[in-house]
């Protein structure tokens, strides 16, 4: 495997499966605060209060950014699958990267 | 038979994939133009409260996450340290079940 760390193909699939590690893990976190709303306005106020914070808010757009390199990473799986092998696929995963990184500042520039 | 097995999970992890791509998408969107500002506790109850159809939405979207993450879990606890077998299979049948229990709860916390 090690001679295949200088290969954009093996970083493609490194950040597409701990990206979904974390974002699966992070999952019942996300569940157990939107459920605070069962505790009424107050508690899910708490909890944005805290969200408010700016090390959240960029922590938030680090997960936003994951979501989508996971997207368009696994939108290149698909296509690599189910369609015959094109050059252009190659370039799909620059476009998850450059998605992802995108996807997060906006999130970031719109949260502040 | 284990084969068979193995490519059941394939197929239903492409499947939840492909429906997630289009929840993921909605969901960004929505994070991206909702964040806007800062939300609150009561902007965000009054957008979901009696909205069955949201309701409906991210309840699916939910048990989608949660079979998709709990197969994506399995394939890297197989692969990553060595856990297999009908421990490993049970392990990703309860983390399935508890993120579907707490996805829906969480839906029904801000739907009902």
């Amino acid at each position: 495997m090690k001679a295949n760390h200088d290969k954009k193909e093996y970083w493609a699939s490194f950040v597409q499966r701990w990206s979904g590690v974390v974002l699966a893990l992070f999952l019942p976190a996300h569940f157990i605060v939107l459920s605070q709303s069962l505790l009424g306005e107050q508690a899910l106020n708490g909890f944005l209060h805290w969200a408010d914070m700016p090390v959240v808010k960029i922590a938030e757009a680090g997960l936003v950014g994951l979501l989508t390199v996971h997207l368009l990473g696994g939108l290149r799986i698909l296509l690599i699958e189910f369609l015959s092998w094109g050059e252009w696929q190659s370039w799909m995963i620059i476009v998850a990267a450059g998605g992802a990184f995108s996807s997060g500042c906006l999130f970031l520039m719109r949260a502040f | 038979m284990k084969n068979s097995f193995a490519i059941k999970l394939w197929l239903v992890q492409r499947l939840s994939g492909m429906l997630l791509g289009l929840f993921v998408i909605i969901h960004l969107m929505t994070m991206i133009i909702a964040i806007q500002g800062g939300v609150t506790a009561g902007e965000i109850l009054e957008r979901t409260s009696g909205n069955f159809l949201l309701g409906a939405f991210y309840s699916v979207f939910a048990i989608a996450a949660a079979v998709h993450g709990s197969i994506g879990l399995r394939t890297v606890a197989q692969e990553v340290i060595g856990w297999r077998g009908r421990s490993m299979n049970l392990a990703a049948v309860c983390f399935c079940a508890l993120l579907c229990a707490m996805g829906l709860f969480a839906v029904s916390g801000l739907v009902l």
